[in-house]
């Protein structure tokens, strides 16, 4: 294989090229998409969280102005299926319940969809939804997921008892021997909370379904475009070569935007039934309640160590809350994604971990930002925190003794589940003590508390688990996909490139990160590269962009064909120049003889010489073009040490956090200012969710927080600067050597904060106090402790 | 139906229009100018965020009839004869921006806020964008690209 150029633009902070669009205001988005006669859909959902359905009449709707079609759930029947749930974790006694795209005889959470009108204009589609009448009979409801499983709970679904959906056990060791034999543990009940992932576009759809040709296009505000496709084959009964899925532009996704959701199903029905596109767009209230929410775990966790601080054994038993149905995604999520990393950047010899999947009378949990890993950072590092508290040990020491070896990677966890690639985590917390001085940093603590403020330090040392994912591996976690990454490289005949991805970025910029890579390997200008993804008909396959892949499993599938493009134009060039291809060297981005710097060719005379063909060499067949398909061997392990400072004012509660220090490796690094954006962003989330963030049902499953006024999502002035740092271990799993990092950030800082929190609290005697911190809580919790 | 003529980067339009309609849907649908967004309903995101008569509103919180006989700036007039605003380079140089969705309300808050304070200070700027969410930047590169702005609007005014 030939070697690959000097690298010139990878690792360069260059500009995005997707921002001239966007900063115009001419971006691509779902709801911008105007079409001859297209219609509007609005959907009506339910008051209630868990009714029976025992009338519903559309017949005064259906008469109201500007109405073209309405339908209720029955209606549904032999047009449109039903929704799936791609990943059936195995050996979980997993159960699938039936989850139809509008409810027909019974509802099962606030905001679930029971009927759908198709009008002129999205005004009158609303005035038509209040014509609808439907009568409710009541059922009790059950939110809270340790209730739901108790015998005489309301039963959701009558074929899952116990709204049960699955029990999920993965161990490793002899934790019972490990607990029986400690010298000192630690146990602790969590909530992880609820959340709702508040992409700023809301989600939206538009089908318009050629009666000619048997044609559907979907523009969708989707993640994965071609795994929207699959099901959409499914669910409509169109050949699934016959359906394009569009998402050019998406505004944010954070994981709620990978379902496949009813609202996409309805309208491509719609658009076949009336013969006119149709479109929809969800309010904001509406996808508050219709669109998939993230995290609720209750968590009962112990750690078991010797006294000299060295951990020996990890208990986890938590109680996911599911929703009311499965999420295409969802079991994956607390299981897999949760259970594997528990131990994290720890050598923890016996671990045991059981979640319950629980279906609850609430909007359907599947994956957001971290998906299963922030959950898991934060069981290990408040534990860790505990510990420490316990044994009087400064938590930074405590860390670092447990620590996995430098030198003991690739690391294999006590489970088997997991294997890391590689690690320095003594690097990052060194890097992260000496960003906040951290002796300094104590001693200032210690002045603070002798004048009575309270102020903390929280540490959250993590490794995760993302570039998803070895296809393999997806297979044996019984996701239904494959998790390799395709890309084609096209040189056209005047030389200009263009790259497809399958995957699918919504905001993290591999428009330009892919050109970086595409140009240093091409010696073409960045320029004269174009990089799309996004259409399934410009696209070959591909499954999107979530669980930080697009830079590891995408941009590798972009390297190697990029490569294979290099070592195809090689060999013409060499016959361009009379010589062999051993004689012919690519440098300065061009192709020449070697120590013959007079005489070259460029990428595009190549190109031009391989379209045209009137001379190739032996067995090279016309054109330049290449594709590649990536499956990675392992997942990737990025890691890091965030160290958050906050004061905590006696009087109100309130937490303010002095300074955010992260110090992250995610291997090699394409452009640093991406990765410094993503940081930014995903640390604004878990902050946002140690601090703000709730979603609140009351006991009758009533969404409380139905809105931006009462949901918490941080304004600027609740944000503080973020202070990076960055260490380069590479990956040996991907010609990059990149880990990935948009979700690093979220999975990092719940935890430091919190531990900043109670440290900042500690003096009072308050051991833990659950997310988010707001501040009448932090001030009842030092009332009670006496600490006025 | 109500007539209305409303002045919006310099054009003048006069449509019909009912008068519950939203000035971003008069915006987004009557005029096909989608570079305004809508990001909720209760007036807090701040996505859809224009001047109008050169003060910065939330157009999903104005009825179209509100803004006859007026003058409305959206996105889609910020750059003039191919030269961005500063304020458009300001996000595009310091990364300001990821999905964009957020982009064009905060442009035009920017634009108010540099007005009223030529030289912000960081406090300052975290004040005046708090009617503007973004769920993915977590701010602190917008910050930066204000900041940017700043300077080249008071090194090199415009007109």
């Amino acid at each position: 294989m030939a070697m690959a150029p000097p690298t010139k633009l990878f690792g360069a902070a260059i500009k995005r090229r997707e921002d001239p669009r966007l900063i115009t205001g001419k971006g691509s988005f779902t709801d911008d998409v105007r079409l001859v006669n297209m219609a509007t859909m609005a959907v009506l959902r339910s008051p209630h969280a868990h009714a029976r359905i025992t009338r519903i009449d559309v017949g005064a709707a259906r008469k109201a102005p500007g109405v073209l079609a309405v339908y209720a759930g029955r209606d549904l029947e032999g047009k449109i299926g039903t929704m799936p749930c791609a990943w059936l974790v195995p050996n979980a006694g997993l159960k699938v319940p039936v989850y139809p795209a509008l409810a027909s005889d019974r509802v099962r959470y606030y905001g679930e969809g029971v009927a759908m009108v198709v009008a002129e204009d999205g005004y009158l589609a609303r005035d038509a939804l209040d014509l609808i009448q439907v009568d409710y009979e009541p059922l009790p409801a059950v939110v809270d997921q340790e209730k739901a499983v108790q015998p005489g709970a309301p039963q959701i679904h009558q074929e899952i008892p116990n709204n049960l959906a699955f029990t999920w056990h993965f161990a490793g060791g002899d934790v019972d021997a490990a607990f029986r034999d400690a010298e000192v543990t630690v146990q602790q009940r969590l909530l992880n909370q609820r959340l709702l992932p508040t992409a700023l576009e809301t989600r939206g759809a538009v089908a318009e379904f050629n009666g000619g040709s048997g044609d559907l296009t979907l523009w969708c505000t989707t993640q994965n475009p071609h795994i929207l496709r699959f099901h959409m084959a499914n669910i409509t009964g169109i050949a699934e070569h016959k359906i394009r899925v569009i998402a050019k532009d998406v505004g944010g996704g954070f994981g709620s935007k990978i379902p496949v959701y009813g609202g996409e199903a309805l309208v491509c029905m719609a658009a076949r039934d009336l013969g006119r596109p149709v479109r929809w767009s969800e309010d904001r209230s509406e996808n508050y309640v219709a669109t998939t929410h993230g995290r609720d775990h209750i968590q009962d966790v112990e750690l078991a160590a010797r006294r000299d601080g060295t951990i020996t054994g990890l208990r986890i038993k938590a109680w996911a809350s599911m929703g009311a149905y499965l999420s295409t995604a969802a079991p994956g999520v607390p299981t897999w994604l949760f259970g594997l990393i528990v131990p994290g950047c720890y050598h923890i010899p016996n671990t045991d971990v059981t979640v319950y999947g629980v279906l609850t009378n609430n909007t359907p949990t599947d994956a957001y930002r971290g998906a299963g890993r922030p959950e898991a950072t934060y069981v290990i590092e408040r534990l860790v925190d505990l510990l420490a508290g316990e044994l009087r040990m400064d938590p930074a020491e405590l860390r670092r003794k447990n620590f996995i070896p430098t030198d003991k990677f690739p690391y294999t966890v006590a489970s088997g589940g997991l294997t890391y690639d590689s690690g320095n985590y003594p690097g990052t917390l060194d890097k992260a003590l000496a960003m906040v001085s951290y002796p300094a940093l104590r001693r200032e603590q210690e002045q603070a508390r002798q004048q009575g403020r309270l102020m903390g330090v929280g540490f959250s040392t993590y490794v995760e688990v993302c570039g998803l994912a070895p296809s393999a591996a997806a297979g044996f976690m019984g996701f239904q996909g494959g998790l390799w990454e395709s890309a084609i490289v096209r040189v056209h005949p005047h030389g200009k490139v263009t790259v497809t991805t399958g995957a699918s970025p919504h905001g993290q910029g591999e428009e330009t990160a892919f050109a970086q890579i595409a140009a240093d390997e091409l010696g073409v200008a960045i320029d004269d590269i174009e990089v799309v993804h996004g259409d399934t008909d410009r696209v070959q396959f591909g499954w999107g962009t979530y669980g930080s892949r697009t830079a590891t499993v995408g941009g590798a599938a972009v390297s190697m064909a990029a490569r294979k493009v290099r070592e195809k134009a090689e060999k013409v060039a060499a016959h361009m120049l009379e010589t062999s291809p051993q004689n012919v060297e690519f440098a300065d981005g061009v192709f020449r003889i070697k120590g013959a710097t007079g005489v070259n060719k460029t990428m595009a005379e190549v190109a031009l010489h391989a379209h045209l063909a009137w001379s190739m060499p032996e067995g090279v067949t016309p054109g330049l073009e290449e594709s590649h398909f990536f499956d990675p061997a392992n997942f990737v392990y990025p890691f890091g040490c965030h160290v958050c400072i906050v004061e905590v004012e006696r009087d109100t509660g309130e937490v303010e956090i002095k300074r955010y220090v992260g110090v992250d490796d995610c291997g090699k690094v394409i452009n640093p200012m991406l990765v410094d954006g993503q940081l930014h962003g995903g640390i604004a989330q878990g902050i946002a969710q140690a601090l703000y963030e709730e979603a609140v049902y009351d006991e009758n499953g009533q969404l409380l927080t139905g809105t931006m006024m009462d949901y918490a999502i941080p304004k600027a002035s609740d944000l503080p600067r973020y202070e990076l740092g960055r260490t380069e271990t590479p990956s040996p799993h991907n010609p990059l050597g990149v880990k990935g990092i948009g979700e690093a950030g979220t999975i990092a800082s719940s935890a430091a904060v919190v531990n900043a929190v109670m440290d900042a609290l500690a003096p009072l005697g308050i051991k833990h106090l659950d997310m988010p911190l707001k501040a009448e809580k932090v001030w009842q919790a030092i009332q009670r402790a006496g600490g006025k | 139906m109500q007539r209305i003529a409303i002045t919006v980067n310099g054009r003048e339009t006069g449509l019909e229009v009912e008068p519950r309609t939203l000035l971003v849907h008069y915006l987004r649908d009557k005029l096909n100018l989608t570079g305004t967004h809508v990001g909720c309903d209760t007036g807090q995101c701040g996505a859809c965020t224009v001047l109008l008569d050169g003060q910065s509103v939330k157009s999903c919180m104005l009825l179209a009839v509100q803004a006859d006989g007026g003058s409305v700036d959206t996105v889609e007039g910020l750059a003039k004869d191919g030269q961005y605003h500063p304020v458009q380079e300001g996000f595009w140089e310091k990364h300001g921006l990821q999905c964009g969705f957020c982009t064009p309300g905060l442009l035009m808050t920017s634009i108010q806020l540099l007005r009223d304070h030529p030289d912000p200070s960081e406090a300052q700027i975290r004040h005046a964008i708090e009617g503007n969410l973004c769920r993915c930047t977590g701010y602190q590169n917008i910050i930066e690209a204000i900041k940017y702005a700043g300077g080249k609007m008071r090194d090199a005014p415009r007109e």
